[in-house]
């Protein structure tokens, strides 16, 4: 019998999933590997046990949390799908402007079900058996994860730096148009794509797994930048959550 | 007879159906928004200019490109800003490219199981490969055009205020252009499909709003426009647009002049119908549409047109591009404190951004009129025609017709982002 695959979206833009749709004729190619068995965004649902099940989104209330145990407690894999899966992403934001009691003074008391509820990481509320990081998620690494945990291989990610990307696509440094960018710090895996259009990296990907600090102010210190604009660009993807 | 749906799927968002029906009459009737609210016009507050387009953009991945260009025109409202024509086009480009990357996504893997009977088109992968294929790479079409302008197929990066940080190269253009002409006998596989499906016999007057676009078909404009003959430019659109809590839906409900009504496609092709492309105006007759075509299921068929009208409008935006010849344009910026409201026609309808901002260039207010909000009432309002009209048929079926009924709108719940000060009806 083919692995039996789930796809889950709490709170998030669903542009995870839809990444994963516009896989096009590879993910026909998928489909000949798995089954998928639930899929909101294109498929009815079902309540079977699963092997693998990929989440996307930040949890932010109680029957999300309640919901993500059901999904967790029937599948034996749990990898998270994108920044607000793993990060708490771009959801966490709203805190940072005044969080519960923001809501209250703007909804009143018994307008309970307009209340965001603090968005936080899967991994927080279940453990997870890996990540598939980006907001949105990159469409071949997430197939590249796929295929490992088909063969029950570990899910390794990337685990230099982004600068390194930059380089061999011999981009310029964008710290040398006076912009603060993420790079130094930040996963590779992306090839870049951001600093390849133009801007600056953000940081969804999350940290490296050790980013080299003191080099990384070094850096900091040359271009005449200070950790609180580095701070301050964490703030996006809400990486200090990583970094704890 | 109580029929609930909960976690309705093949839609984008979070929402339950719920219909109470007592002696053949419509007790209750209402589509439960239970998307977790993001806050979003919150969280835009005090960011930077260069930010807020980025994350308005996390508003929707289906929609992710129409809010970053209604977010960069918003912000380029404020500070007075005009962009040049080859800066147009491409947003232009960009549009088209969203449109067919949602409308394919819609008909093949939302709308059509329904009318197939099948529960998913993906389970069909085996069965029909063809099918599955073809909507795969057609899709792909729409996300195609994104990647090349927006530099990704969701959350464009080359985008800006005052344009773009990178231009595409001629070769990429000409890519496009070659995988649009290819697609033509997929699409017309898709016509012979989607033209041949069995709508549901309703009609059901509503109003209808779209932009008026001076260059033709509604795409970017700064007019809004209704069926019942309103005008108002957009900057003034809290005199037309009433937008409300409900109770059930953490997505807000909006009216007109104390009615609800309807944006998206049918919308845009009533007010647009003169100005199709030629192979979308066959296809629209084909299928028997016209400008007073007022059964919302047919929105489906509105999305197949619009379909056909942006691989050729396309094709011809690229043909003009490459005459051209694309050139570099470094934006010049100047902030300035004011307030700045953009239109734009998203997938699913009239899209509103409105931004005012300090001299420094941080936000300081923002208000987003999305789609699917102004259509939830009217939606609503439809579903309340429908039931007495289905209430003896069998269980299944009377679920299945609501269903698609909801699924004809296309209602996208991931925005639920309003934050708004309470307002008692
Ligand atoms: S990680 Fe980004 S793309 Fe994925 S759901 Fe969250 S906001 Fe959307
Ligand atoms: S460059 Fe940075 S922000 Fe952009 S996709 Fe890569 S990690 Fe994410």
């Amino acid at each position: 019998m083919k692995p039996r695959v789930g796809f889950f979206d709490f709170t998030g833009c669903e542009g995870c999933q839809l990444t994963i749709l516009n896989l096009a004729e590879k993910l026909l190619d998928v489909l000949d590997l798995v089954e998928v068995v639930e899929f909101r965004e294109v498929q009815g649902h079902c309540n079977e046990d699963l092997d693998i099940a990929f989440v996307e989104g930040s949890i932010c209330r109680l029957d999300e949390e309640k919901r993500l145990r059901m999904i967790r407690t029937r599948s034996k894999k749990l990898i998270t799908l994108g920044a607000c899966a793993d990060l708490a992403g771009i959801n966490i934001a709203h805190e940072e402007a005044g969080g519960a009691e923001l809501a209250m003074a703007v909804y009143g008391s018994d307008s309970k079900h307009l209340q965001g509820g603090q968005a936080r990481p899967v991994s927080v509320i279940v453990p997870i058996d890996g990540r598939i990081p980006g907001c949105p998620v990159d469409g071949q690494e997430f197939l590249s994860i796929l295929h490992a945990l088909l063969l029950d291989r570990p899910t390794n990610l990337p685990a230099f730096s982004l600068c390194v990307e930059c380089k061999l696509a011999e981009l310029p440094c964008t710290f040398e148009q006076g912009i603060v960018c993420l790079g130094p710090v930040v996963r590779a895996g992306c090839n870049a794509l951001c600093i390849e259009g133009g801007d600056r990296c953000r940081g969804c990907r999350g940290l490296v797994d050790n980013p080299r600090e003191s080099s990384y102010h070094r850096v900091l210190e040359t271009f005449n930048r200070s950790v609180d604009d580095i701070l301050e660009e964490y703030r996006t993807y809400n990486l200090r959550i990583d970094e704890e | 007879m109580k029929v609930q749906v909960p976690y309705l799927s093949r839609i984008e968002g979070h929402a339950h159906l719920v219909v109470d029906t007592k002696a053949g009459e419509v007790v209750e009737c209402q589509l439960e928004v239970v998307e977790t609210p993001r806050f979003f016009e919150k969280l835009l507050v005090g960011r930077h200019y260069s930010e807020v387009a980025g994350l308005a953009s996390r508003i929707c991945g289906v929609c992710s490109h129409s809010h970053t260009l209604v977010s960069l025109m918003a912000t380029e409202r404020a500070f007075g800003m005009e962009v040049s024509e080859q800066v147009t086009s491409l947003r232009r480009l960009l549009m088209y490219g969203e449109i067919l990357q949602s409308h394919l996504l819609h008909l093949y893997f939302m709308a059509v199981p329904d009318y197939l009977g099948v529960n998913s088109l993906l389970a069909m992968a085996q069965s029909r490969r063809d099918l599955v294929a073809r909507a795969l790479r057609l899709k792909k079409l729409g996300s195609d055009i994104c990647e090349v302008i927006g530099g990704r197929p969701v959350h464009p990066v080359t985008t800006c205020v005052g344009g773009f940080h990178r231009f595409p190269e001629a070769s990429e253009l000409q890519r496009l252009r070659r995988c649009l002409s290819k697609a033509l006998p997929d699409l017309e596989q898709t016509v012979e499909l989607v033209a041949g499906l069995d709508w549901p016999d309703f009609s059901h007057q509503a109003e209808c709003l779209a932009l008026h676009d001076s260059d033709g078909y509604p795409q970017f404009g700064e007019t809004l426009i209704s069926s019942a003959g309103l005008q108002v430019p957009n900057s003034c659109y809290r005199e037309m647009i009433r937008e409300y809590v409900v109770p059930h839906s953490t997505a807000k409900h909006a009216r007109i002049n104390d009615e609800t009504y309807m944006v998206g496609p049918l919308a845009r092709l009533r007010q647009g119908f003169h100005h199709l492309s030629p192979l979308a105006r066959e296809v629209a007759d084909l299928q028997g549409l016209s400008p007073s075509t007022n059964n919302p299921y047919l929105s489906q068929g509105a999305r197949l047109v619009e379909v056909l009208h942006c691989v050729e409008q396309s094709m011809h935006l690229i043909d003009h591009l490459l005459l051209e010849g694309l050139k570099y344009e470094e934006p010049v910026v100047t902030c300035k404190a004011r307030e700045g409201v953009a239109t734009l026609e998203a997938p699913r309808g009239v899209l509103l951004h409105a931004y005012s901002y300090d001299k420094e260039g941080f936000l300081t207010s923002a208000d987003c009129v999305i789609p699917t909000a102004q259509n939830l009432a009217n939606l609503e309002m439809n579903l309340r025609a429908r039931v007495p009209q289905i209430i003896d048929e069998e269980p299944d079926t009377f679920q299945s017709e609501l269903e698609k009924l909801v699924r004809a709108y296309d209602p996208c719940l991931s925005c639920s982002t309003h934050l708004l000060t309470i307002d008692r009806l």
